[in-house]
């Protein structure tokens, strides 16, 4: 295992905490994206632009990552596209069912120190890891 | 005000994502691939949020009674940890886990020209759509 301390990792979670923050503070708003993303499947009054914009401001985010700052958003996935697919819907069905993804729980949630968003991140970190040893070491 | 707050924070949240490292599904296989060639580098993505968002919900917001722009916090108060809680999320880590996407990284990708994330993106939209619509009837 070759170990460099990843500065850009740990810079780009950070701007993940102070967009979480100001979202809070301002807003009175979860950066959860399960959550902001499934608001606009049914739009209620007055409680759709903001995560559209929030959409947005997203989409433009990760351009000016690439553009700006180097990163690498790579323009095909290893996988093929049916089980893209499959995984989508599971992320979305999983994620609406346990009122939360990566964000919400991992950070926002377990940010206020939420005991079920503890117990969420754990169980979705265990069973990805899992999955990723079938899928890698089992299956192939 | 708050519609501008609610795109400038996408906007440090999508480059968040692209810094990060996260929008790269290889980098989070390698995370998850704890008996393989381990990457660490994400476990500095969650610490980085924590890093910052914890000391500020503890010290700034949770002694306020309001945000600054709106009436109240949109806060979840559920507390029990209930099977809807852990089937969500056990179904959210299949997911995760099988293509190495989640939520964040894939709406910080949509317009980087991958049309495999749209189909993520699409398929995902429905899940959220099934959920809603079996849980209403």
């Amino acid at each position: 295992m070759d170990f460099t301390f990843p500065w850009s990792s740990l810079l780009g979670g950070m701007l993940l905490g102070v967009s979480a923050f100001i979202l809070l503070l301002f807003n009175g708003k979860i950066a959860g994206i399960s959550g902001i993303l499934s608001g606009l499947v049914k739009p209620i009054k007055n409680d759709f632009l903001w995560r559209g914009l929030f959409l947005i401001g997203m989409m433009l985010g990760g351009i000016l990552g690439r553009d700006a700052f180097g990163a690498h958003i790579p323009s095909e996935f290893s996988i093929p596209t049916w089980l893209v697919v499959i995984a989508g819907l599971l992320v979305g069905i999983g994620t609406k069912i346990g009122n939360g993804c990566t964000s919400g729980h991992g950070i926002c949630g377990m940010g206020r120190l939420s005991y079920r968003s503890i117990v969420a991140t754990c169980v979705f970190m265990v069973v990805a890891v899992v999955t990723t040893y079938v899928h890698l070491h089992v299956l192939n | 005000m708050t519609y501008f707050i609610a795109l400038a924070a996408g906007l440090l949240f999508g480059l968040g994502m692209a810094v990060s490292g996260m929008v790269d599904p290889n980098n989070v296989i390698g995370f998850l691939d704890i008996t393989g060639n381990w990457l660490p580098d994400l476990a500095f993505v969650m610490g980085g949020g924590l890093l910052v968002f914890l000391p500020c919900f503890l010290l700034i917001i949770k002694p306020r009674s309001k945000p600054i722009f709106a009436e109240s916090f949109s806060l979840s108060h559920l507390k029990s940890i209930d099977k809807k809680l852990v089937m969500g999320a056990a179904i959210f880590g299949l997911g995760w886990g099988i293509a190495g996407l989640c939520p964040g990284p894939v709406a910080s990708s949509l317009l980087a020209g991958n049309v495999d994330v749209i189909y993520f993106f699409l398929a995902m939209m429905a899940g959220f759509a099934l959920v809603d619509f079996t849980q209403k009837s």
